[in-house]
């Protein structure tokens, strides 16, 4: 015991005179392992405690938190009442010994034991005796350690409230407001302190905080913004304060005091009830009415029409009693006087800002919808027929945002509303159609849309008259806005409606696509084929459809109709917008499956079997825009409808490929040797269909399994490697790739065969066939790298070889924008493809350093292949990441801004562009060679490099003034060039950023 | 310059015209595939300009257009002869920050367009006043020029044509 207690006095000294920090661990060691108690660690402190040296007490008061911090759990009742007693004690103690006193309270909130009341008496002391500012950084902890604090209420308030009164430091007060916040969301009784906790916080309404430059704590406005409209929106308490403030400071000619007060104003009615707003409606109303009628700017107008909506459907929801009146109503009514003479005025001043409070306080409730909409309608009707032309677009503009809302049928029904109007509703809707200016017809469509969506509204009669018009419009309709929007119309219709539009609409499609032949009228083929694939969203409609679209690929194969190759893409795009859109019903899985997939083979193959045939004139299916337009067809299909057809789907089509079955395909009159895969002489023509047989293999899920795979695997890699038609070998590796993405990881020995055989191909500089080696390196790459797959890091060696390559530098460097991008029709997550998450990054943190070697030690010609790979590299990682990665590279990246390449230079100045938004201190120390590259390329050759540029040097004008301030005058005078470009968009930015360099360093600028 | 003498240019006197008329905006211009076209040349049109003189009303926290101030048909531009003529219009006969607006619709575009350009800055014929006399200052280069390096006045004009932030 005795040796026990002189060990514990030598920890205590060499802790405290001889400032070993370890030993603080010992000690604790000591405690837990039952050496010595708590209270016996105590005594033994008696001596630095009661030193003279406030920096010795302090240490001996940190030896016993430390210890505490360890060893709380095993604390006695009593012993915690006596340690709090012995620390709020010493909170009135010198000031250096706050901090570990604060320590050791901390350490004791977390004892399981805490004796009743004690937490009480520690915030007491706290609040009486901190004096250092930032005392509530404890409350913090205490707070979240203690239910019992609710006990405390308002004192507890009152405490906080002095405590966080004056605070101006943005550290401090993002913590004080994360305290009031709690205090309110946890139910504390705020006591008659409510207003008093109101003041505290709300005087610092609205922020206004500009962080320092380079803060280190990175506190932003945003930030505090909102914390503070989290703690002032939290409770109803607060709305008899709040209120009037909001209204204040509406008043105010700051914008940002404004928009703030409109979005706290929207935050806090979600709390509300109607009885916190009585009082104030009138008040609001009157402020929101101002900020809309008198817009100040966009962002301003559309933050007040959301206050509003909210204010409306706060006031829709609350319960009425049965003394209270509806204040729904009455503020309505409020609204409804302001905005509803303006609508028929003849003088249109406020017309539009009246029908936007109209519509934001419609679409708030059902109930707000209903009780505007039956005030507005009948006079809108009427004002219909005086035919000013706004009136009727206005009109339309507010039955949009009613009809919009009852879409949503929760409470009841807004039909009932329309029912009354429904006559002169579609008599207007219809004549509006029938109108020439375009953006009303355009509203008048989506109008019709959210009549169509009533359950019950609009009469089988009604309908076919809407099928008419839709139909007159797509057939004769020139403008392209009013196209779209009646395209739209036609699919959301039909998705309703399909019925009308099977008997109707969809034959008369079929006999304008097949009577119009003239080339003038090849806009509405299109038009038509669009609208087809819009309307095919129903199984019934699809059955109907894509017929009419398959007849256009085969008469245009046979040439019994002139159609262009446009036309045939157009079906095939119409074909595969189905195949997206449509549900994935046994049914539609046999169309695609059965009928739309054999048939394309089918044609396919026709095609080319045919060649380029004697008589001269060839397939358009020959072309490589039209194959490729089929492979989205197929893929689309294998890779969502109905996967155990898709199984069948691909089982035939490797059948075809590889054995030259052609049983399933339909017009069956093929010869019987055909062999799509083997090479036939320079027969490209039946060699480019592997595209077909990629779009079906490589998009299946990955629980359906490819038949005869190594077969396929050989033959594919053997017609990759020596074919000589661009778009067969590249397609035979893409298909490689795919399947190879997707193959077990045992099954992948191949690959080092196929490696083997691809670089001994690169390796002989005399080959004819390098380029094909090449692609298919790159693709496997591909493969390989999205699953992560170990094998990868011999492809990428070998690709940064090839950087130095006379022949295939270039290529190379182009390669790794592939392997950065998505490929759109294999090799994508559509596709079901093993694509790991962030694969991009992993890629660039192994391979960056290897990039900026081979730079640094390659040949002068070489070096623009590497900056190119890096560009192609950089560009496509997330912007959070090039923000980050970029300082270490940016030697490099500026000298890719005087790489002669426009390519290189058009993606280096795109990853610039966000880096310059919150510039590195290592790019101001380069301001002058980035100044002086980018102004050069101001009178690039290529248009998107100018208007790079010219964004670059737009935003180099927001560095810190001091540092831009020299370059003002040579950068005014370069940017006077560009103000004359050719480009009216080059002019555009040139004018913003000239603007912006002007405005440096003047008085009223910055 | 007498007439920027009457007005307090801190910005706290009461507003001449708080409820002004608003107007819809134009809207964007919209893309057409010449823009994107290298080899086409686009000239300078009456959009353009009047889209680059969308900035600040030194008595409203409007755009010129939205207050009608500028309106499209008002501005002339050719490109081939390098002229440019606006006019704008006060939006209340006797307003008295005429003159501001004018030079800051001048400043605009001379910080704007190319050199060769000829500016023409005037009042819309019969909307205000003292049009002759604002006119006349308007094109008056020296008188301009003057204006410009008096700093508190330089300071209203790079108030106005200060892209707003929020």
């Amino acid at each position: 015991m005795a040796a026990d207690s002189a060990l514990l006095l030598s920890l205590v000294e060499e802790y405290v005179s001889g400032l070993q920090d370890s030993k603080a661990k010992d000690t604790a060691k000591g405690v837990k392992d039952g050496q010595f108690t708590v209270l016996q660690l105590v005594e033994a402190l008696g001596l630095s405690l009661t030193s003279s040296q406030p920096h010795t007490r302090a240490r001996g008061v940190q030896l016993l938190s430390e210890v505490l911090q360890e060893c709380y759990g095993g604390l006695t009742e009593r012993e915690v009442e006596v340690l709090i007693a012995f620390y709020e004690n010493r909170l009135k103690d010198h000031y250096v010994i706050t901090p570990p006193v604060l320590q050791g309270l901390r350490a004791l909130t977390k004892c399981t034991v805490l004796p009743p009341g004690s937490a009480v008496s520690m915030l007491r002391s706290l609040f009486q005796d901190v004096h250092v500012q930032p005392s509530y950084r404890n409350c913090v902890f205490l707070f979240d350690s203690s239910t019992e604090l609710k006990g405390l209420g308002a004192d507890f308030v009152f405490g906080f409230v002095q405590s966080m009164d004056g605070e101006r430091d943005p550290r401090n007060l993002l913590l004080a407001f994360q305290v009031a916040k709690n205090i309110i969301h946890r139910g504390y009784d705020l006591g008659k302190f409510t207003e008093e906790l109101f003041e505290v916080t709300s005087c610092y309404f609205p922020i206004n905080f500009t962080p320092p430059p380079n803060d280190p704590h990175s506190i932003t406005r945003e930030e505090l913004v909102q914390m503070l409209r989290d703690v002032l929106a939290g409770t109803p308490q607060f709305a008899e304060f709040l209120l009037p403030l909001i209204i204040e400071k509406l008043d105010s000619d700051v914008l940002s005091a404004k928009l703030d007060s409109l979005q706290t104003l929207t935050a806090c009615v979600s709390q509300y009830e109607h009885k916190d707003l009585a009082e104030f409606l009138e008040g609001l109303w009157v402020s929101l009415r101002r900020e809309v009628f008198q817009t100040s700017s966009e962002k301003i107008e559309s933050a007040g029409l959301a206050a509003l909506t909210a204010l409306t459907s706060c006031l829709s929801r609350s319960v009425l009693n049965s003394d209270s009146e509806d204040s729904l109503c009455t503020f309505l009514d409020l609204v409804l006087k302001d905005c509803r003479h303006h609508l028929c005025e003849p003088d249109l001043k406020l017309v539009w800002p009246s029908a936007k409070l109209l519509q934001a306080a419609c679409s708030a409730s059902s109930r707000a919808s209903h009780i505007i909409t039956s005030a507005v309608m009948p006079s809108l009707i009427e004002q219909y027929n005086s035919k000013t032309e706004v009136n009727v677009r206005l009109m339309m503009g507010v039955l949009k945002a009613c009809t919009i809302k009852s879409t949503q049928p929760k409470d009841f029904n807004l039909s009932s509303v329309f029912l009354a109007f429904r006559p002169s509703l579609c008599s207007m809707v219809f004549s509006a159609l029938t109108e020439t200016n375009a953006s009303l017809q355009i509203t008048a469509t989506s109008v019709l849309t959210s009549l169509a969506q009533q359950t019950g509204l609009l009469l089988d009669s009604d309908i076919e008259l809407a099928v008419d018009h839709l139909t007159r419009l797509l057939l004769t309709e020139e403008d392209n806005r009013v196209s779209l929007a009646v395209v739209e119309c036609v699919g959301a219709l039909a998705e309703l409606h399909p019925a009308a539009f099977i008997a109707k609409l969809i034959p008369r499609l079929k006999k304008e696509i097949e009577a119009s032949e003239q080339q003038s009228l090849q806009a509405v083929r299109q038009r038509c084929m669009s609208a087809l694939a819009a309307m095919s969203t129903q199984p019934g409609v699809v059955q109907e459809s894509t017929p009419v679209l398959l007849e256009v690929l085969s008469s245009a194969h046979t040439g019994s109709v002139g159609f262009s190759v446009e036309e045939v893409v157009a079906a095939c795009h119409s074909l595969q917008r189905i195949a997206e859109q449509v549900q994935d019903t046994e049914e539609t899985g046999r169309c695609f499956h059965d009928v739309i997939i054999p048939r394309l083979l089918s044609l396919a193959l026709q095609a080319a079997l045919q060649g380029e045939g004697s008589s001269g004139c060839r397939s358009p299916l020959l072309e490589e825009v039209v194959l490729s337009a089929m492979v989205p067809v197929i893929s689309t299909s294998c890779s969502r409808l109905q996967p155990t057809l898709a199984g069948q789907t691909a089982l035939k089509a490797v059948s075809l490929f590889l054995d030259g079955d052609v049983s399933f395909l339909p017009d069956n009159s093929f010869p019987s040797h055909i062999g799509l895969l083997k090479q036939q002489g320079d027969s490209w023509s039946q060699s480019q269909m592997v595209c077909l047989l990629m779009g079906c293999v490589c998009s299946l899920p990955r629980s359906v399994e490819v038949p005869q795979m190594d077969q396929l695997l050989s033959q594919l890699e053997e017609m990759s490697c020596t074919c000589s038609h661009p778009l067969s070998y590249t397609s035979a590796a893409k298909c490689f790739a795919g399947l190879v993405n997707k193959r077990a990881q045992g099954q992948l020995v191949l690959i080092q065969s196929t490696m083997k055989r691809v670089c001994s191909e690169l390796d002989s500089a005399s080959s004819s066939l390098r380029i094909q080696a090449f692609t298919h390196m790159i693709w496997v790459a591909k493969a390989l790298l999205l699953r992560y797959h170990p094998l990868f890091t011999a492809l990428t060696d070998k690709l940064f070889s090839l950087l130095d390559d006379a022949d295939l530098g270039p290529m190379a460097a182009d390669g790794f924008s592939l392997l950065m991008s998505d490929s759109p029709d294999v090799l994508n997550r559509g596709c079901h493809a093993d694509v790991r998450i962030m694969y991009r990054q992993r890629f660039f943190s192994e391979n960056s350093a290897k990039l900026v070697q081979g730079f640094n030690a390659a040949p002068q010609e070489k070096k623009p292949n590497y900056l190119k790979a890096l560009s192609n590299i950089v560009n496509k990682l997330p912007k959070q990441v090039q923000v980050t990665e970029l300082p270490a590279l940016l030697s490099l990246l500026l000298e890719a801004l005087s790489c002669p390449d426009r390519g290189v230079q058009l993606s280096t100045l795109s990853c610039l562009e966000p880096v310059l938004v919150d510039p590195p201190p290592a790019l101001i120390q380069q301001l002058e060679a980035l100044v002086g590259r980018l102004l050069p390329l101001t009178s690039s050759p290529s248009m998107n490099v100018r208007i790079a540029s010219l964004r670059c040097i737009h935003a180099v004008s927001l560095f810190p003034v001091h540092e831009v301030l020299p370059f003002r005058a040579r950068v005014l005078r370069a940017l006077a060039r560009p103000l004359d470009d050719k480009k009216r968009l080059v002019r555009i930015e040139a004018v913003q950023a000239r603007a912006e360099w002007f405005l440096l360093g003047s008085p009223g600028g910055r | 310059w007498v007439t920027f003498g009457g007005v307090n240019m801190s910005g706290g006197t009461r507003l001449e015209n708080a409820n002004p008329v608003i107007f819809q905006r134009s809207g964007e211009r919209l893309l057409t595939a010449t823009d994107e076209d290298e080899d086409v040349h686009d000239p300078i049109d009456d959009r353009e300009i009047f889209d680059i003189l969308s900035i600040n009303d030194p008595e409203h926290p409007l755009s010129l257009e939205e207050l009608n101030v500028v309106e499209q048909v008002r501005v002339k531009v050719s490109d081939a002869e390098s002229t440019v003529g606006i006019e704008f219009t006060p939006t209340i006969p006797h307003c008295s920050m005429a003159t501001l607006i004018g030079l800051s619709i001048k400043v605009k575009l001379l910080r704007s367009l190319p050199d060769r350009f000829k500016i023409d800055v005037h009042i819309t014929p019969g909307t205000h006043a003292s049009e002759e006399a604002v006119n006349k200052q308007l094109a008056d280069k020296e008188r301009v020029a003057a204006a410009l390096e008096n700093s508190s006045l330089l300071e209203v004009v790079n108030q106005c044509l200060s892209t707003r932030s929020i």
